[in-house]
């Protein structure tokens, strides 16, 4: 003990604690900038999702406006029967077409050259559609009728800053001079964007007509598609989950089909597209490019997901409702049936739903069982057809126009990210609300 | 759609079943459900279950093995010669399955009489031309082995859609009347009822089984199918990928190498992005964040994961490979020749990445004791020296299986790297050259239009088969170290 007091009292460190020495202030600082690290990666990660949301919603609004030509002009009886008595009808129409827009211009005070070629380029055939019009309606000649006509899609992609007048060359499709045609049409308030209806009702188009490209038919793939995935996967899913959590002996069989699920649940999507393909269509030929086929696939796919989130709401339920439903006489089968199920219910639901989430963004699978865009030509004509006709799903449709050489099908695909990511949204809060709503904290 | 219908009256009879069994049970014990053994619901279900599940097996059952039976009849009846040069039996059972459906459909539209439909000879260029105008299409022009083989496949699966149909409705009134004769007061119904329901439950459990058994078969099938026409050898070890489109084999070039070089380059530098900021969230987020912090990074940061990946794919395609191109590209450095590249690509499932890497590591350093951390604190470190020297280490195998796990993630992932990488397979060093992955040429090689017996569309299976491999092995082992991992602190 003496020796202690002597060598402590040699020469030590005198400072005090509360003075800050070099040493201390370099691991505060090196304190500070791990901290900082920490701050900046997730700083990057929140800005990468901003930068996300920015481009997608910023290139993805044009999709859901188109330009159109707006004018209300009269053709008379007269001038009706002049038109059908030509050799080249629409011709005529075009013509009687492209008179009415003069005088309308000039009768706002508006001089631009333009010919029948310019107007075709900016306004594709009217001909066509203003005769198909008339005959239909013979009543309405005479009277002022007013015309919504689609502007091609460079004429859209001027409109929204995608072709400028620098950057762009004379073609066939768009000529320089054609745009002051649609500067001075903008002026009069003629030209001007209205809602595209057609986007969100219609389906696929051709290569060589973005404007006319709509994502209603592979909504309505997706839909049948996911009808298939809830049916087959919740049922199974459950009845899996209750074996597993609540019957299953400790035995090989057991251990096996848990290294499965796990090993499933990591696989690549693309390996159950190779596994749809080999086994769905060329052994059971099934329907190529079906939503029956593609839901099996998903099914599949998000049936390990489904199972790990309802075996875990199934543990989540406590062992003393068990054990009371067994006291008053229940039998195993009832007690999981008739208490633990219905609590566990939430919970499996929301897992469900996320599942059902992951599979609608799923692509890779579905292009390999032939669900690509370009086959979702129409809206299916009944139940039984929605599920065995070809058609695509929203992220295959997508992946189609985002591979097409013309640039306006870009837009096109930005616009389909934004109804898919609202339809994830949706069920996502849906997902958040039950489990809210019902989650209950034992 | 007959199919449907013989579903609906299955389930018809198991509905009858289910009334007439409860009230056949509750008759017996003279009206007073006392006098059952089980709930009178029981007996029900126990009628039911025997309709309906004995007739759906065979249904399936039916379903699966007639077109298997009825294709190897009919490959039988075509004579070696009607099989081309240049073509193969398969090519030829597509068209006679084409033929036979355009005859149904030229039957449905009244273009046909059954009968003609069954008996149609030798007029050849009438039956194409008929067939077109019932609108099926037909390739070539109908011979009279195929047309043979089509009558006879239609016949054939009528046939047997007769026979099945009656064997599963017979199959379902036998199990109706069987289930109802045991409708008594003393039949133990819920013990049957329960066992049947407990074996439905381990069917169902054993599709994880039967799906990892189905992907494993098409994989193995198809691959040992490719080596028959192409060398394995030269498979595994070719550093040359050049599929020719319309050749039958001979002069392409399917090397693996050069697409494994591509998936794991793209798959590094994704990483590069992803650890570093997913492992420094994570440490934040466990260690210094506040809870409100917390509460809002985490969820937001997981959104990234929760984003569809053809999302990400057009993002790397449109906006990130055309700003690197402004920064690398012609007018700034000049090391890339355009937007697809390994760069692209790994950048963005990178972004992609961070979340996976971050949410396991976060739950792994969280479930470091908080003694090991009072610890060192006590000999007086600082924070971050305890995470680095204490909280890290011990976290460290963890960590090591939710890079793995993430690893695995960026080798099989598709989108991207389908859209953002390009199309070009090459060995080379340069990130910002376009190259390609073993799942984009998965893609590539099974969505054009080539037959299945050809090489270039069976080295998908091949090309599956080497991915599934790699990913099995890296989550195996990544489940096998996190699993081992959390153990040590339960």
């Amino acid at each position: 003990m003496t020796d202690a007091t002597l060598n402590g009292s040699g020469p030590g460190k005198s400072s005090s604690l509360t003075a800050r020495d070099a040493r201390t202030k370099r691991r505060n600082a090196s304190e500070k900038r791990f901290q900082a690290y920490g701050m900046i990666a997730i700083g990057i990660g929140l800005f990468f999702l901003v930068v996300l949301a920015f481009t997608i919603i910023r290139s993805g609004i044009p999709a859901f406006t188109k330009t159109v030509v707006d004018v209300e002009f009269t053709i008379t009886q007269a001038e009706y029967e002049a038109a059908e008595s030509e050799l080249f009808k629409t011709k005529a129409y075009q013509d009687l077409f492209i008179s009415k827009l003069e005088a309308q211009l000039q009768e706002r005070g508006l001089e631009v050259d333009f010919d029948a070629d310019a107007i075709e380029r900016l306004l594709g055939k009217t001909g066509g559609t203003i005769r198909e019009y008339y005959q239909g309606n013979s009543n309405m000649l005479g009277e002022p009728v007013r015309f919504e006509l689609a502007a091609s899609s460079r004429v859209d992609g001027y409109f929204n800053g995608r072709v400028t007048r620098e950057g762009m060359q004379d073609s066939r499709f768009l000529m320089k001079t054609d745009l002051d045609i649609v500067d001075a049409l903008h002026e009069a308030g003629i030209m001007k964007s209205a809602f595209n209806w057609n986007f969100i009702t219609g389906a696929d188009s051709g290569v060589d007509n973005p404007g006319g490209a709509g994502i209603g038919a592979s909504v309505v793939g997706s839909f049948f598609m996911m009808l298939v995935v809830l049916l087959l996967s919740l049922p199974i899913g459950v009845a899996a989950s209750i074996y597993l959590e609540e019957f299953a002996p400790q035995n090989r069989f057991t251990d096996l089909i848990e290294v499965n699920i796990s090993n499933l649940a990591a696989v690549p999507s693309i390996v159950f597209g190779i596994l749809g393909l080999a086994v769905f269509i060329q052994f059971m030929h099934l329907p190529q490019s079906a939503p029956l086929v593609g839901g099996l696939v998903l099914t599949l796919m998000t049936l390990p997901t489904i199972i790990i989130s309802t075996r875990a709401s199934l543990k989540a339920v406590p062992p003393s409702i068990r054990d009371a439903a067994l006291g008053v006489g229940a039998s195993k089968m009832q007690a999981v049936f008739h208490h633990v199920l219905p609590l566990a219910m939430p919970g499996i639901l929301t897992g469900t739903i996320i599942g059902l989430a992951q599979a609608l963004g799923e692509t890779a699978p579905l292009l390999l069982i032939g669900m690509v865009g370009f086959v979702a030509r129409g809206y299916p004509d009944g139940i039984v057809a929605g599920f065995t006709d070809p058609n695509s799903a929203m992220p295959a449709q997508i992946y189609t126009w985002a591979a097409r050489a013309d640039v306006a099908f870009y837009e096109k695909a930005w616009g389909g990210i934004i109804v898919l990511l609202v339809f994830l949204l949706t069920m996502n809060i849906l997902a958040i609300i039950l489990r809210r709503r019902f989650e209950r904290r034992w | 759609m007959p199919l449907l219908w013989l579903i609906l009256i299955v389930l018809a009879i198991a509905v009858a079943g289910y009334v007439l069994g409860r009230q056949r049970a509750l008759a017996s014990a003279g009206g007073d459900s006392r006098g059952l053994h089980s709930l009178p619901s029981y007996y029900g279900s126990n009628v039911a279950i025997k309709a309906i599940v004995p007739a759906f097996l065979l249904l399936v059952a039916w379903l699966l093995i007639q077109p298997i039976y009825v294709g190897n009849t009919i490959s039988g009846m075509i004579p070696e010669s009607s099989v081309k040069e240049g073509s193969s039996l398969g090519l030829v059972m597509a068209e006679v399955r084409r033929a036979a459906n355009g005859l149904d459909a030229a039957v449905a539209q009244g273009l046909m009489t059954d009968d003609e439909a069954r008996n149609l000879r030798a007029d050849f260029t009438d039956v194409t031309q008929r067939l077109r105008d019932a609108g099926s299409i037909v390739t070539s022009e109908v011979t009279q082995p195929i047309l043979r083989a089509a009558q006879r496949y239609r016949i054939m699966n009528d046939t047997g859609n007769l026979i099945m149909t009656i064997a599963v409705l017979i199959l379902a009134v036998l199990g109706f009347l069987y289930g109802l004769r045991e409708s008594r007061a003393e039949f133990r119904a819920r013990n049957v009822v329960e066992h049947s329901v407990r074996a439905i439950l381990v069917g169902a459990a054993s599709i994880a089984i039967l799906t990892t058994i189905g992907i494993v078969l098409s994989l193995v099938f198809n691959t040992i199918e490719f080596f028959r026409l192409y060398p394995a050898a030269d498979f595994f070890l070719g550093t040359n990928w050049a599929p020719s489109f319309s050749g039958r084999g001979g002069s392409s070039d399917l090397g693996v190498l050069p697409l494994l070089w591509g998936t794991f380059y793209i798959s590094i530098v994704a990483l590069a992005v992803a650890v570093p900021i997913g492992l420094f969230a994570a440490i934040y987020l466990s260690e210094y964040a506040s809870p409100r912090i917390r509460a809002f990074a985490k969820p937001m940061l997981e959104v990234l994961a929760g984003i569809p990946t053809i999302v990400y794919g057009l993002f790397a395609l449109l906006t990130v490979g055309p700003l690197l191109l402004k920064v690398f590209g012609d007018n700034g450095l000049d090391w890339m020749q355009s937007g697809t590249a390994v760069m692209t690509a790994g950048l963005v499932m990178g972004i992609m990445l961070i979340p996976f890497v971050s949410s396991l590591s976060d739950d792994i350093i969280n479930s470091v004791p908080q003694a090991m951390r009072d610890g060192s604190y006590g000999l007086g470190a600082t924070k971050s020296e305890t995470i680095k020297q204490v909280v890290l280490p011990a976290a460290l195998p963890g960590i090591v299986g939710a890079i793995l796990l993430a690893a695995s993630r960026a080798i099989g992932e598709t989108m991207i790297v389908v859209l953002g990488a390009g199309a070009a397979a090459r060995l080379s060093l340069n990130p910002f050259e376009a190259m390609t992955t073993v799942t984009a040429k998965i893609v590539s090689q099974l969505t054009g239009d080539a037959d299945f017996a050809s090489p270039e569309a069976l080295v998908a299976f091949a090309l599956g088969m080497t991915l599934f491999v790699i990913t099995l092995c890296l989550n195996i082992f990544a489940l096998y170290i996190v699993r081992k991992y959390r153990e040590q602190y339960e």
